[in-house]
């Protein structure tokens, strides 16, 4: 299987009180108050060097992503994170995994296949392409974009974004959204036909159809572990299933939380305040905001209606013991985090394509390498052997990098990896 | 044509027929159409009041009918709108009438007064939307939570006019049709509105030839009551009545009054 390293790039160093004084982390947290922009100059850096740490302790792919207005995660261009990321490992077997550019709120949404073209072509055809519908807060909040339009302008930018890639010809794109008269892109990826896509996705079920239907790699981006998302996933093997597509488990990708320590008591020692501080703080947004009205079409309204509240279980109330034992993160030893993710996560939902964040909230540069490292040494290793016996072929990995079996992930890590400067 | 709840209602095919309009209409007199605001059409008694008067003639925003939600799909911006109700108009054989509207539903009575000055005989606008003053910005009612959207409509969310839009359900069934209907209604109508209520009318309200009475709820903490001078300002010859007692609905908190408000106005005695 292949086990990438994610990043949101939050800032570390939120006030106490955060949560109780602001009313969201997200669109319209106060950046007077809360950040120093030379400050954030260094967590961008150490958010570069972790990843290319991870990259070089033998991670299969670094991934970024795209947020805006927000505290919680804010590379509002994940693509310059990536471009520094694909010239940096031209020497290493690593996926660039953007997470990715939203589409929606590009303008025209032909500079996602621009740019992810340019990182294909910078990286050597080491990209894996993610394009995410984005979140409301994101897309409608922050961007402007109505509501209602988000997920048709959605999908005409990813037709858009396809065809550009491939054409042979000079097309002319006569969109509802979009009017192009002469799309010749480039330059063009690397990888042929189109770079691989993963779609992410929260579970509905219109997006589990578009995600078969387009043949691309449905990724489940989780705050809240295998145990509760294993509905979610059953649902989009059901229509795999449905839709007569075989159970090649490269198809679904999942991101899981993860803390590794050398006893599980050290665990809660060193990371328990860390995952406190995600999910009190950096996860704190009223929940109107994820839903605003039009965004989700009439079928999934009447559904979400009918149905309890997914998000029922406020996290606020919980502590780093509950979202230890409800899965939220995956933390302890390194045999307690193997056997976890290898049965609930991997086995559990049938993952083929994991990504882990190992940097978590508050936790600061040399605890998270710390935390990549013994993840790539005693956890990476034995995980990644699964699924060969069966062999299937990842489709939504880079092809150069499928094979990669190498024993060089055995091996201590790091090496001149070990990245620690602040980069400035 | 069938009857619901006292009134008559037909549908009407417009948009090459993509577009179902449900028009519910009751009374007798001269016409008056009425255009609902962004949580749906409630037949209540401010609308039976007027029917005393008037053919009150209310048509539902397209994707609030039951039934016909992804209509709304079909219509891409505030132009296809317009002309969407000058088809409807034509469908139902009114040439003029009174136009009557509030909130959202005052600002498209207001699109169609200046896209067809003839059709508006008179016109009264009721808490509108549609200007913007950056020194008072409208309240966007569509990032509220449940709880606070009463509150925020209503001077007094325990007043009668409030249980027309937030009525208790006993039974599931009811409860989760009221709450995606009126959901729906906010996406259906936010998808032109969206992120500012600010999409040109003030480029065309000059076109506006009718005369125009302004009601405006004294409480309205949604859309500040500084935009009924600014309204006034931009429609010549408008008048401004303003009804204590009520926020952003007056029609609903204080339908007696506001009634024969638009009752004086429209056919003075």
């Amino acid at each position: 299987m292949k086990i990438s390293a994610f990043h949101l790039m939050p800032h570390r160093e939120l006030p106490a009180d955060f949560e109780k004084r602001y009313e969201s982390v997200w669109v319209t947290p106060p950046w007077w108050e809360l950040a120093d922009p030379a400050r954030v100059g260094q967590y961008y850096n150490w958010t570069l060097d972790e990843l290319l740490f991870a990259a070089r302790a033998g991670f299969d792919g670094v991934c970024t992503n795209e947020h805006h207005q927000n505290a919680y995660g804010f590379m509002p261009s994940p693509n310059l994170m990536g471009s520094v990321l694909a010239k940096a490992t031209n020497d290493l077997p690593v996926a660039i995994v953007q997470m990715g550019a939203t589409l929606p709120t590009q303008n025209p949404p032909i500079r996602v296949a621009e740019e992810y073209a340019m990182l294909d072509c910078i990286s050597g055809g080491r990209l894996v392409a993610g394009l995410p519908l984005g979140s409301p807060m994101d897309v409608n909040l922050c961007y402007g974009i109505t509501p209602m339009e988000h997920r048709e302008r959605y999908r005409e930018a990813f037709a858009l974004t396809l065809k550009a890639w491939q054409a042979r010809e000079i097309f002319s794109w006569n969109g509802r959204y979009q009017q192009l008269a002469n799309v010749n892109l480039w330059p063009r990826p690397i990888q042929q036909p189109h770079p691989p896509v993963w779609v992410p996705g929260s579970g509905s079920i219109s997006t589990f159809d578009f995600a078969v239907e387009n043949e691309v790699c449905y990724c489940f981006l989780s705050y809240s572990g295998a145990r509760s998302a294993k509905g979610m996933m059953d649902g989009y093997w059901n229509v795999v299933a449905k839709k007569g597509r075989d159970t090649n488990p490269y198809r679904a990708g999942f991101l899981q939380l993860v803390t590794v320590a050398d006893t599980d008591a050290k665990a809660e020692e060193l990371y328990a305040k860390h995952v406190e501080y995600f999910y009190h703080k950096c996860l704190h947004v009223p929940p109107v905001w994820f839903s605003p009205p039009g965004n989700q079409d009439y079928r999934s309204l009447e559904a979400t209606a009918r149905t309890p509240m997914r998000f029922a279980v406020n996290a606020k109330e919980l502590r780093y013991r509950d979202f230890v034992e409800k899965g939220y993160v995956i933390s302890g030893s390194p045999a307690t985090v193997r056997d976890r993710l290898q049965e609930e996560v991997v086995k559990g939902l049938h993952v083929g394509n994991l990504m882990v964040l190992l940097q978590i909230g508050s936790m600061p540069h040399e605890l998270t390498l710390q935390n990549m490292d013994l993840f790539a040494r005693e956890v990476l290793p034995s995980l990644r052997p699964t699924w060969e016996d069966e062999g299937w072929v990842n489709h939504w990995w880079p092809e150069k990098l499928r094979n990669r079996f190498e024993p060089s992930s055995l091996s201590p890590s790091g090496g001149e990896g070990r990245v620690r400067g602040t980069g400035q | 044509m069938s009857s619901l709840n006292g009134t008559q209602s037909r549908t009407v095919p417009v948009w090459q027929d993509r577009v179902r309009m449900r028009v519910l209409s009751k009374g007798r007199g001269p016409a008056l159409v009425f255009f609902h605001g962004p949580w749906g059409l409630h037949w209540d008694p401010f609308l039976d009041a007027l029917a005393q008067h008037f053919t009150v003639h209310a048509p539902e925003h397209p994707g609030t009918s039951p039934g016909a939600p992804d209509d709304i799909y079909h219509l891409d911006g505030l132009w296809d709108l317009i002309l969407c109700y000058d088809e409807l108009l034509d469908a139902m054989g009114v040439e003029s009438a009174a136009l009557v509207g509030h909130s959202f539903g005052a600002m498209m009575a207001c699109e169609v007064a200046a896209a067809y000055p003839r059709r508006a005989r008179s016109l009264a606008l009721i808490d509108p939307i549609g200007l913007w003053r950056d020194d008072a910005p409208v309240r966007n009612w569509m990032m509220l939570n449940p709880q606070e959207i009463a509150a925020a409509i209503f001077r007094d969310p325990a007043s009668a006019g409030a249980a027309h839009l937030f009525p208790r359900h006993e039974d599931e069934e009811a409860r989760v049709t009221a709450q995606v209907g009126l959901t729906w209604a906010m996406g259906a109508t936010g998808k032109f509105i969206w992120p500012i209520p600010d999409k040109g009318l003030k480029k065309r309200i000059h076109r506006v030839k009718a005369p125009t009475l302004l009601i405006w709820g004294a409480d309205d903490r949604l859309v500040p009551p500084i935009y009924a001078e600014e309204f006034r300002r931009q429609i010549a010859g408008a008048r401004i009545e303003t009804v204590n007692g009520a926020g952003h609905a007056p029609h609903l908190e204080q339908p007696g009054a506001v009634a024969g408000l638009v009752r004086d106005f429209v056919r003075p005695a």
